[in-house]
């Protein structure tokens, strides 16, 4: 049936046409979609799949566990240990407002702490942890842990942190850490360490800072767009850094120390047939413990602002006039040079005539008839005077520096000081001024421009008594894995014998023994029962004489007036395993102050021989070596 | 209402059978989506599945009706329609800041959705009881604007500007779609052009925050520029192949938003590649065409005005969507028909569809005896 409709037929047939019209065109607007497909999909495609992926992962770090440092035994000196740092996580806390009043009353947090410790909780979100309180102490620790249940919510995470394990011993040896420097950063040296990163700002710590480092991991995770992560996609462990094993000894460092006690100094101890360090003290000494968690600022100034400089490494970096202990230098020189015989003698009565003016010796009585033996012994001043007056300051520096004075010692810490060997060019081109032949007077006996530091002067003894071998003093003796393993070792470093006749070496060494040994040596206060060693006093003058006539006693002079005692020594005679210098500043006489410090090192070292000894026999018993 | 056998020969069934297929695409689609929002109530799928069936008995009902009624009621229903678009003002849930929704206690739905058609309808019939001679001219021109104008600030003023922008747009496309004389269509554009600056000043904030952000999302690359900027990676990660199904890692790992809803062809896209979008896109232009060629078989030109007013509001708003979310267009909240989930638009989408069979089954009845 057809309905009664004007079919305008006409015009449908014309709309026919728009039909085809409109046909096209859609055909041709989804093409251009197709087109955007195409252009997304296929040539955009792989930059877009790699912006997917950015999206989903994310790099997660892994620390390295950093390297220990042990004693030459094998003692662990510096280690790590877990630091518990306390979070709590939003989304398993039901009752925020109470959570946080009770833990804020059980921490003991003041509302100020309160306040700065919860104020990232409301940007961050629910499901992040937000640091309360790091490395908490053990007390806390203990009763969190027990308390558990009344803060659900709360999350304890264990991370590495750096242990000191023997208060202030070897500080300025082992040194600190920091947070890496911006600039440092920028250094390939330092590719792959992060900001924030804590890496050896001082000390060892610093010297063999890729060393202990290690090298950090990473793992891949995926994340949702909340930031949630939901799993691990691949992981890289951490590398622990290496474990470096120092020529101390735990023992030794710790007596030395002790001996040094309060007064400002230095003490190095080395073993002269191999150079390794057995012992370095610088007083005063600082806290690495304080540096853990960033140093504060209160603390840094006063370090810094501190006028005895505790962070001065005095051992290495100490430059100090070497007084009396020069002698054994100038006695070298002057066999050397032929000046003296072992036989020649000279009349001390208390002062010698140079030029204008009289040069005293320190006993103003005199010494009577001397000669180079007594000279050392009783440490007569004239005798060397006359030295002086006849040698030539520029051969007097080539057996300085054959002894291996003025120059960095190169045992490995960056701050070490050359000390000061004068020459006549030296003056030269820092004073612009000639030589006065009278200098020498004051050279000689080891005053004047001459400047040494106790490591130097503990090397000077050891090469002069272990025959003339000069070394690089050494700190590390090896580096090994966290396994055990050795990686590196450092054998002593020879670096050469020195041109000095090994009959002089023995003379002077003879005499070393003699000021120790002898009724009149000033060294006296050194000697030890059964084991004979030898050494030399020193006292070096801070200031002049004329500023210190006024005071009768040295005791009654003030503080920074006071000479610098020092002390060198070896033992035993025959074959010295030990070779040391001590430098107790502002303390007087060198025989009175420094040399009891050396006794008590000394008899700590020999003891130390001895029980190793009995180890070792029992445990030859044991195991049926020795019947 | 008559009932003929011819009826159900002139039953399209390819055009069901590609609209079928297309839903079933978006329910599968829905289905990579739902599993990953954990929540409970009623995965998303399943609920599309339901709203396909309640599509389904709308559509059953429009083929009952005889569409000639419709061209009688056409103006009437214009009216009823305008007063539902009012009500929203008056009577409306305000969700997200926008009204849009009545509330009529059982259900609710949008007046703008079925105004949609109600609209095509009316204009249509404008159209068919006028005779053009070379096209429509000046005088020609007012009734249409009007008749679209006034649905167009309605909506927009809800605000929906998606929703206004494609009533302009099929509005627009229907008026030319029959022949525009040149210095009308001339006055047209100039007159569309001069509206922009209007419409731009009625929009709000967020709406002109959302154009800026499309013509360069960097700019807010977390905020308004987020949605942009992350489908398109959904949709370009997808390269040839794609990542599988269920695969998707930016809709799995939520950092494309509104997976189920606008953007739900960037997970199809992620999830099915070049490969899949290909097929997905030459579906719908098999639909349209497909359409296109049932309707314009009638005689009636009432019913061809009407069958390709109706193709213009699927067009239209499948092509929105697309371009939207390969960032072709600004972020404006249209949904992709069959794949997007949503009530209001799939059940309005059938009806569109049941007219389009409507008219196609109806074409016998002006066989030229």
């Amino acid at each position: 049936m057809t309905i009664n409709r004007n079919p305008f037929s006409e015009e449908s047939e014309g709309l026919k046409d728009r039909f085809a019209y409109l046909i096209l065109l859609f055909f041709l607007l989804f093409l251009f979609l197709m087109f955007r497909l195409w252009y997304l999909q296929i040539i955009k495609g792989p930059s877009y799949r790699n912006m997917s992926d950015n999206n989903r992962t994310r790099i997660q770090d892994i620390l390295p566990s950093r390297g220990l440092i042990l004693d030459r035994k094998g003692r662990i000196l510096v280690d790590n240990y877990p630091a518990y740092d306390l979070s709590i996580v939003r989304e398993d806390i039901s009752d925020f407002e109470s959570f946080r009043q009770k833990l804020t009353a059980f921490l003991g947090l003041s509302p100020a702490e309160a306040k700065a410790a919860f104020a990232a909780a409301k940007v961050t979100p629910a499901f992040k942890p937000i640091l309360i309180q790091s490395d908490l102490d053990q007390s806390d620790l203990v009763s969190l842990e027990t308390h558990r249940f009344e803060f659900p919510g709360i999350l304890i995470q264990v991370r590495p942190r750096r242990k000191y394990m023997y208060e202030m011993l070897a500080s300025h040896v082992i040194g600190y850490l920091g947070e890496i420097s911006p600039e440092q950063l920028k250094h390939p040296k330092y590719e792959g360490y992060r900001m924030g990163d804590l890496i050896g700002r001082y000390g060892l710590e610093a010297e063999h800072e890729i060393n202990l480092n290690g090298r950090r991991g990473w793992r891949q995770v995926e994340v949702a767009a909340s930031g949630r992560v939901l799993r691990v996609i691949k992981q890289v462990p951490p590398s622990p850094g290496n474990d470096l094993v120092l020529t101390l000894d735990l023992d030794l460092q710790r007596v030395a120390e002790e001996a040094l006690g309060d007064t400002a100094g230095a003490i190095a101890v080395l073993d002269p047939r191999t150079g390794e360090v057995l012992a370095l003290v610088s007083k005063p000494s600082y806290n690495q413990e304080d540096f853990i968690k960033g140093i504060s600022p209160e603390k840094w100034a006063a370090l810094v602002n501190n006028p005895k400089h505790p962070l001065q490494n005095r051992a290495v970096s100490g430059q100090y006039m070497p007084g009396s202990i020069f002698k054994i230098v100038s006695a070298l020189a002057a066999l050397g040079e032929g000046l003296v015989t072992p036989e020649t003698t000279i009349f001390c009565n208390g002062g010698y005539k140079f030029g204008n003016r009289i040069f005293h010796c320190w006993k103003r009585s005199g010494h009577g008839i001397v000669n180079l033996e007594k000279a050392l012994v009783e440490s007569c001043d004239v005798y060397f005077y006359d030295i002086g007056r006849r040698i030539n300051i520029d051969r007097l520096a080539y057996y300085s520096k054959a002894l291996g004075l003025g120059t960095v010692t190169g045992v490995g810490l960056r701050n070490e000081k050359p000390g000061l060997v004068p020459t006549v060019e030296w003056k030269k081109k820092r004073f612009n001024q000639p030589w006065m032949q009278g200098e020498n007077l004051s050279v000689i006996i080891g005053q004047g421009f001459n400047l040494v530091t106790p490591l130097q002067m503990a090397r000077l003894v050891a090469t002069v008594v272990n025959g003339g071998k000069l070394f690089e003093p050494s700190l590390v003796s090896r580096i090994q894995d966290s396994q055990g393993k050795v990686i590196k070792i450092f054998s002593p470093k020879f670096l050469g014998q020195i041109p000095l006749s090994p009959k002089h070496l023995e003379l002077v060494k003879k005499a070393l023994v003699k000021v120790v040994q002898s009724p009149r040596g000033t060294g006296r206060a050194a000697r030890l029962d059964g084991i004979i060693v030898g050494g030399k006093t020193g006292t070096a003058q801070v200031v002049s004489e004329s500023r210190t006539d006024e005071y009768k006693d040295s005791d009654d002079r003030p503080y920074e007036y006071r000479d610098h005692a020092w002390f060198v020594a070896f033992a035993p005679a025959e074959n010295p395993r030990i070779a040391l210098a001590v430098i107790a500043e502002h303390s007087g006489h060198g025989g009175s102050v420094a040399a009891p410090v050396a006794k008590k090192i000394l008899e700590a070292f020999f003891e130390g021989e001895k029980l190793e000894l009995n180890a070792k026999a029992s445990t030859e018993k044991k195991a049926g070596v020795i019947q | 209402m008559m009932f003929d056998r011819r009826l159900i020969e002139n039953f399209d069934w390819i055009f069901i059978s590609l609209v079928l297929l297309l839903s079933g695409l978006g329910i599968l689609n829905l289905y990579s989506v739902s599993s990953t929002v954990s929540g409970e109530g009623t995965p998303v799928y399943i609920k599309q599945f339901y709203w396909l069936l309640v599509g389904l008995s709308f559509l059953l009902v429009v083929l009952l009706i005889d569409y000639v009624q419709l061209e009688k009621f056409a103006y009437p229903l214009y009216i009823t329609g305008i007063i539902l678009l009012l009500g929203v003002f008056v009577f409306s849930r305000t969700i997200a800041g926008t009204r849009r929704w009545l509330d009529l206690g059982l259900f609710s739905f949008q007046p703008s959705e079925v105004m949609k058609i109600i609209f095509v309808i009316a204009l249509s019939k404008y159209f068919a009881t006028r005779k053009y001679e070379e096209g429509i001219g000046f005088k020609g021109l007012v009734a249409p604007l009007m008749l679209t104008g006034l649905p167009f600030l309605l909506i927009l003023r809800q605000p929906d500007l998606g929703t206004a922008l494609h009533l302009g747009l099929v509005g627009l496309s229907l008026t030319l779609f029959l022949k525009v004389r040149w210095d009308a269509l001339l006055l047209l554009s100039s007159g569309v052009a001069a509206s922009l600056p209007f419409v731009w000043s009625v929009l709000k904030v967020y709406q002109k925050q959302r154009i800026m952000t499309f013509l360069n999302p960097a700019r807010d690359p977390y905020g308004a520029g987020y949605h942009i900027i992350q489908s398109k990676i959904a949709v370009g990660s997808g390269q040839f192949w794609g990542k599988g199904f269920m695969k998707g890692t930016q809709s799995r790992l939520k950092f494309l938003p509104e997976q189920h809803s606008d953007f739900a062809f960037s997970v199809f896209a992620e999830e099915w590649g070049f490969a899949g979008t290909m097929l997905l896109l030459g579906l719908f232009l098999l639909l349209i065409i497909w359409g296109l060629r049932i309707v314009s078989r009638s005689k009636d030109k009432f019913a061809s005005l009407l069958g390709a007013g109706l193709i213009f509001i699927i067009f239209w708003q499948a092509f929105i969507n697309i371009c939207m979310v390969l960032g072709l267009m600004p972020v404006v909240g249209i949904p992709l028909p069959f794949i997007s989930y949503g009530g209001s638009s799939l059940v309005t989408t059938y009806i569109a569809v049941g007219l389009i069979l409507n008219i196609g089954m109806r074409r016998f009845m002006f066989q030229q005896d």
